[in-house]
């Protein structure tokens, strides 16, 4: 990538730089071009839905990635009204990979928590690129159970590549926080709507990815394991990444058929980077829309509703076994 | 029979509480198992502290080795037969066979080499079981499939095991060995396992049961990070690798050196994450007196 532009998208680029010559020569020269640049602003036209429409799931995955991407702040500070951060877990410390804390959402107070990547290399480093920490897990969960005794619906936004694995993470029980929160949000008794904004890396997403509408946005990723980590794990060359992203089927389009999410909310041409205003006013759309259907659910039949679509969730063929066939 | 049995616990419980310095004993996953390293012969070199040992012996001596307690990995069979009372063991849900939801290349032909290789149809076992004469709901992990890692099968019968404990009022007991975490070639379906078995765990929890788990080497991943680390009591055997993110990541990814036993069993009682380490000699005792305990409407002997 260069200057924030993938390879695929080169042609693209070249064509809009010569529009803009074109434009500039009819200013500067006054000279009529504009049967030239209508026939070259066509192509473009053409040009920009054959790529972004036809993305690989690894480009896909480039695009969740891509630096310019907004952040989890960036989207709270775009949707959201007097966000106040709240800091720590209070058993360890305050991990800033993860961010929570009250905000309005037009009107209705509400908790937000999300992994924060670091939108330069000082901040990456300041929160480890995004990755969180057990404490992180354990900071959103006790936001969540705040949410909870205050009747707070509760708005993920998810963007992690996985739950961080150092020698700290794991003394500090890694696995334990990630299992204690799936376990406790899932019967949180208020509403819940968790979206996937970019990444969504395994454990570490679905720890704060149990909610009551599950929405993700069309270029986001969400998987078991991250496309590089299965080509090593399966074919001992990370370099294959971009196979195993096709056959994890991990793109917004499969996880919506496969109902592990309800709805795709739409990205600005080209990917979320290209207009963080437009990105964040469809994530707003949806997000609104996404409350007023679930915010009316009494909280027993809305949480017995968010388990069964776990329950249901897993595929396998069944095969008879007659009573005395089975092993005894 | 039950006071006996209780008995016997008690006395391994002292023993251990009296034991010297606990023994380090870090074991890889890919400490080759008893079944893949039998050659023809009679004997069998212990992977860690390379002791010659009799086979024969060795059936006797539960697969551990008697000079440094190396714990080989045993099948569920084998695990059956030393945990469970004779015969009363009841195989459920059979009836599930792995699918190839994603289309995942090279999947059915890796179930096929699993099927073979142990015999199993999945990585996991469960049923109806009687340890100590205690009544329970028991699933064995088996590592040897796929790495005991979890897909839509290996998830849905965790899940059924603890609603079918529910339905019953019965205790669950789980051995998981998932070294390969939620199963890759299923993608975010077996993810969406780990959500399944731990929503399930929590609603047999609500009913007042007891879910005794028991991490047997290797639990990671996302085995670790749902069931498997959310029991009322977690027991481990010794020298087990538990944790989230296997060594071999965490070192790659801190480009650090691993402290000494990291993520040992061993390691994990130090750093507060399990409740005992259990010789698996004793394990049968001790998980038959904490079913024992945990019997309804047990009163005080006059």
């Amino acid at each position: 990538m260069r200057n924030g532009l993938f390879e695929w998208e080169k042609p693209l680029y070249e064509l809009e730089l010569r529009i803009e010559e074109l434009q500039k020569f009819t200013a500067d020269k006054d000279m009529d071009l504009s049967r030239e640049i209508a026939t070259l602003e066509k192509k473009a036209e053409y040009l920009r839905r054959e790529i972004y429409q036809n993305l690989t799931a690894w480009q896909q995955v480039l695009l969740a990635r891509h630096p310019k991407r907004p952040t989890t702040l960036d989207y709270v500070e775009l949707i959201f009204d007097d966000f106040l951060e709240l800091h720590g877990d209070r058993y360890y410390r305050d991990d800033p990979a993860i961010v929570g804390g009250l905000a309005t959402f037009e009107g209705l107070p509400v908790t937000v928590i999300g992994p924060q990547k670091g939108r330069d290399t000082k901040e990456n480093i300041r929160r480890n690129f995004g990755l969180p920490h057990p404490e992180g897990y354990r900071k959103a969960l006790r936001l969540m159970k705040q949410a909870e005794k205050f009747q707070r619906p509760i708005v993920c936004l998810i963007d992690v590549v996985g739950a961080y694995p150092g020698i700290e993470a794991e003394e500090r029980g890694q696995g334990v926080a990630i299992a204690q929160s799936i376990r406790h949000m899932s019967f949180l008794r208020t509403p819940i709507v968790c979206i996937i904004t970019g990444e969504g890396g395994s454990g570490g997403a679905l720890a704060i990815g149990i909610g009551d509408r599950i929405l993700m946005l069309e270029h986001a990723w969400y998987s078991v394991i991250s496309p590089e980590m299965c080509a090593q794990i399966l074919w001992k060359d990370s370099s294959k990444a971009p196979e195993a992203a096709e056959a994890l089927k991990l793109t917004a389009k499969d996880l919506l058929s496969m109902n592990a999410i309800d709805e795709i909310v739409p990205e600005p041409l080209g990917g979320a980077h290209k207009n963080h205003q437009e990105a964040a006013a469809n994530v707003k759309a949806a997000l609104r829309q996404a409350l007023a259907s679930i915010l009316p659910i009494p909280l027993d039949i809305l949480v017995e509703e968010r388990l069964e679509r776990f329950r249901q969730l897993g595929q396998w063929q069944e095969k008879a076994v007659a009573a005395s066939e089975a092993r005894k | 029979m039950q006071v006996n049995g209780c008995l016997e616990g008690v006395d391994s419980m002292f023993k251990d509480l009296f034991r010297t310095k606990p023994k380090y004993v870090t074991v890889r996953p890919q400490a080759v198992s008893i079944k893949q390293d039998s050659s023809a012969g009679l004997w069998e070199k212990c992977p860690n502290c390379e002791n010659l040992i009799y086979k024969k012996g060795l059936e006797q001596s539960f697969y551990v080795c008697e000079k440094c307690d190396f714990h080989f990995r045993i099948d569920v069979w084998e695990r059956l037969r030393q945990i469970v009372d004779e015969g009363t063991f009841e195989e459920l849900h059979t009836d599930l066979v792995s699918d190839n939801p994603l289309g995942f290349p090279g999947y059915p032909e890796k179930l096929a080499q699993a099927r073979e290789k142990t015999g199993l149809d999945e990585g996991l076992i469960a049923g109806r079981a009687v340890i100590q004469g205690n009544p329970c709901m028991l699933a064995i992990a088996d590592f040897d499939f796929m790495a005991g890692s979890m897909g839509s099968v290996v998830g849905e019968r965790v899940t059924r095991t603890f609603e079918v404990a529910m339905e019953q009022e019965l205790a669950a007991v789980v051995f998981s060995a998932g070294g390969g975490g939620a199963r890759m070639q299923e993608g975010v379906l077996s993810l969406m396992q780990m959500a399944k078995t731990s929503q399930a765990v929590e609603r047999h929890h609500q009913e007042g049961l007891l879910y005794l788990s028991v991490l047997t080497n290797p639990t990671l991943g996302g085995v670790y990070a749902s069931f498997a680390s959310l029991g009322d009591f977690l027991l481990a055997e010794p020298g087990a690798l538990i944790g989230f993110a296997g060594p071999r990541i965490v070192e790659e990814a801190t480009r650090q050196k691993l402290p000494n036993g990291f993520q040992s069993a061993e390691f994990a009682l130090e750093h507060g994450m399990i409740d005992k380490i259990v010789h698996r000699k004793d394990l049968r005792q001790v998980i038959g007196r904490i079913l024992h305990m945990h019997r309804k409407g047990l009163v005080p002997s006059a």
